[in-house]
């Protein structure tokens, strides 16, 4: 039996609705009022250069790509239009460096770990990035696949600033010693120059670098956020002790609620499905 | 001895010492100076978690020496390799006769090249490029390229140090040499080469010194030295203590070893004066 609801109980519900939205999108911008480093403008910061899918083109004020996006919704929660968002750069080593920023958050792909969280502030994760492996055509036909077995007798290289190093040393077990590089074009000119076999990536930039930097890149596994012990799961990155972070992890855990961040993820980073998953 | 210089003797001691007191309370004051001040700069507390974190300087300590004897090890077989070059452009460059004229310019065209190209191009385009032409392991090992690349860049430097070298010897050694009867090759070998390296001692112990950081730089192409280790260290904890070991540990080497070239230098002048 249903039961019907006269037409004036919906209208209620719904400016009820309205209300409520209205004012905790009142009560975000409130939030941040007169906290920002720049009275009322939201600073953010990126790496430059940014890279696919995460910023297009490098210019995260498009609001293209996974985290310019992102973070415009943020600020939007916040009650920051887009008029009133600077963007900014920083490296990682400005970004953990003792003292005032001069931004309000960054986001880089910064997976959030315990010893960093004792230098720097981190939002609620607003992705959590499966690791995946990235080789050339050269390595599977030589009978490399996607087993921890077959994946320990590879020569790795990494990005030494990622937390690929844990995944490497206590889940894959490699016999032998990886090598280091500063960011992910020395690691994939290492594998063109055939010194490593395989790289650890998230899984949206090993895609991004399969299907456009290197010529024969194939995936060859991934291993997902929530199967393994430490979740790589990004957050924002603040000034330690940041009185805005109450106000960001509020916009972050609404966007997450109400199935944004969902939908920017799949808007995004919606081409990862489909690797094989690593036994 | 006469009274006046008894006198005189007494007032220089006298001098000296106030000299060195002055000298050591100044320091005193200097150093008392910096301990009391900059802890009291308003970052203080956070700029020492962040650079001078006694945990974590002693948990990660070990491993950064571990990774000195890398360090330690690409220094010692680039070592050999940069004399022997070095010497070789130096002598292809002293070549006068005009028959070799190309070793000559070749010599010119090498060291220009390899001093005005930053060394960690160098090693970009050396330790990626020549392996990516499609050598195979272990040919294409970063350790052996990023070694030659080391090599090619500081034999340029040595090359120049040790020609200032061969110019210092006068023109009549060569001179008496050839009416000795010597053959010009038996002359640069017994007459100028021993005179002329011995004379550029000081400058090559700082080429020392450079090299010994300039190791560094192979782990932009993948080994993991000190410096690498130290980086790990640093984004995993979000921590720069990790580089503050790694400084201390370069220091223990440097430091003896500019003192070395300082102590020969002013020796050297000593015995030319």
């Amino acid at each position: 039996m249903t039961r019907n609801v006269p037409l004036n109980k919906w209208l209620q519900l719904v400016v009820a609705g309205a209300a409520l939205a209205m004012w905790s999108n009142v009560h975000a911008a409130e939030c941040a009022a007169g906290k920002t480093i720049k009275d009322g403008v939201l600073t953010i910061a990126t790496g430059n250069p940014a890279y696919y899918p995460w910023v297009m083109d490098n210019a995260p004020d498009s609001g293209k790509g996974f985290e310019a996006a992102v973070a415009y919704a943020v600020a939007d929660r916040m009650g920051f239009g887009k008029d009133k968002v600077e963007w900014t750069s920083a490296t990682f080593d400005q970004s953990i460096q003792p003292g005032a920023k001069d931004f309000d958050f960054n986001l880089q792909q910064f997976s959030i770990t315990e010893e960093r969280e004792k230098v720097v502030d981190f939002s609620e994760p607003y992705y959590s990035a499966p690791m995946a492996v990235l080789v050339r055509q050269g390595t599977v036909d030589n009978g490399a696949t996607a087993s921890i077995d077959s994946l320990k007798t590879l020569k790795w290289g990494i990005d030494s600033n990622t937390t690929g190093m844990a995944m490497l040393s206590e889940t894959i077990k490699s016999e032998t010693d990886p090598l280091l590089y500063d960011d992910n074009v020395n690691v994939i000119e290492a594998m063109k120059a055939n010194q490593i076999d395989a790289g650890l990536f998230d899984l949206p930039t090993a895609m991004y670098l399969s299907a456009v930097v290197l010529d024969d890149g194939v995936v060859l596994g991934q291993f997902p956020a929530d199967r393994s012990d430490n979740p790589d799961q990004f957050g924002l990155l603040m000034e330690d002790g940041s009185a805005l972070k109450a106000c960001v992890d509020e916009a972050v855990l609404s966007l997450t609620e109400d199935g944004t961040l969902a939908s920017i993820e799949a808007e995004w980073l919606q081409q990862t499905t489909g690797v094989p998953v690593i036994e | 001895m006469s009274n006046r210089s008894v006198v005189r003797i007494a007032y220089e001691k006298k001098q000296k010492r106030k000299g060195l007191l002055i000298a050591g309370l100044s320091s005193l004051l200097v150093l008392a100076a910096l301990i009391v001040l900059v802890p009291l700069a308003p970052g203080w507390e956070k700029v020492q978690k962040s650079f001078f974190d006694g945990e974590i300087l002693v948990s990660t300590f070990p491993s950064l020496l571990k990774a000195f004897l890398l360090d330690i090890a690409i220094f010692l077989w680039s070592l050999p390799a940069i004399a022997i070059l070095g010497l070789l452009v130096a002598l292809a460059r002293d070549q006068k006769s005009p028959s070799m004229f190309p070793l000559r310019a070749a010599s010119i065209l090498y060291t220009d090249i390899f001093r005005g190209v930053p060394v960690i191009l160098t090693i970009f385009l050396i330790g990626f490029g020549i392996p990516g032409l499609g050598l195979q392991r272990p040919w294409n090992s970063p350790y052996l390229w990023g070694s030659v690349a080391l090599v090619l860049t500081y034999s340029a430097y040595v090359a120049e140090i040790i020609r200032s070298g061969i110019e210092s010897v006068h023109e009549s050694q060569r001179a008496a040499g050839q009416s000795l009867g010597l053959s010009s090759t038996d002359t640069m070998r017994y007459v100028v080469l021993p005179q002329a390296l011995r004379r550029v001692v000081p400058a090559n112990m700082n080429m020392l010194v450079a090299l010994q950081k300039d190791v560094a730089l192979l782990s932009f192409i993948g080994p993991v030295e000190i410096l690498r280790q130290a980086g790990v260290h640093k984004s995993l904890l979000a921590n720069f203590t990790p580089y503050v070991g790694a400084a201390l540990i370069f220091l223990a080497v440097t430091v003896p070893a500019t003192r070395y070239a300082d102590y020969l230098l002013a020796k050297q002048h000593r015995e030319r004066s």
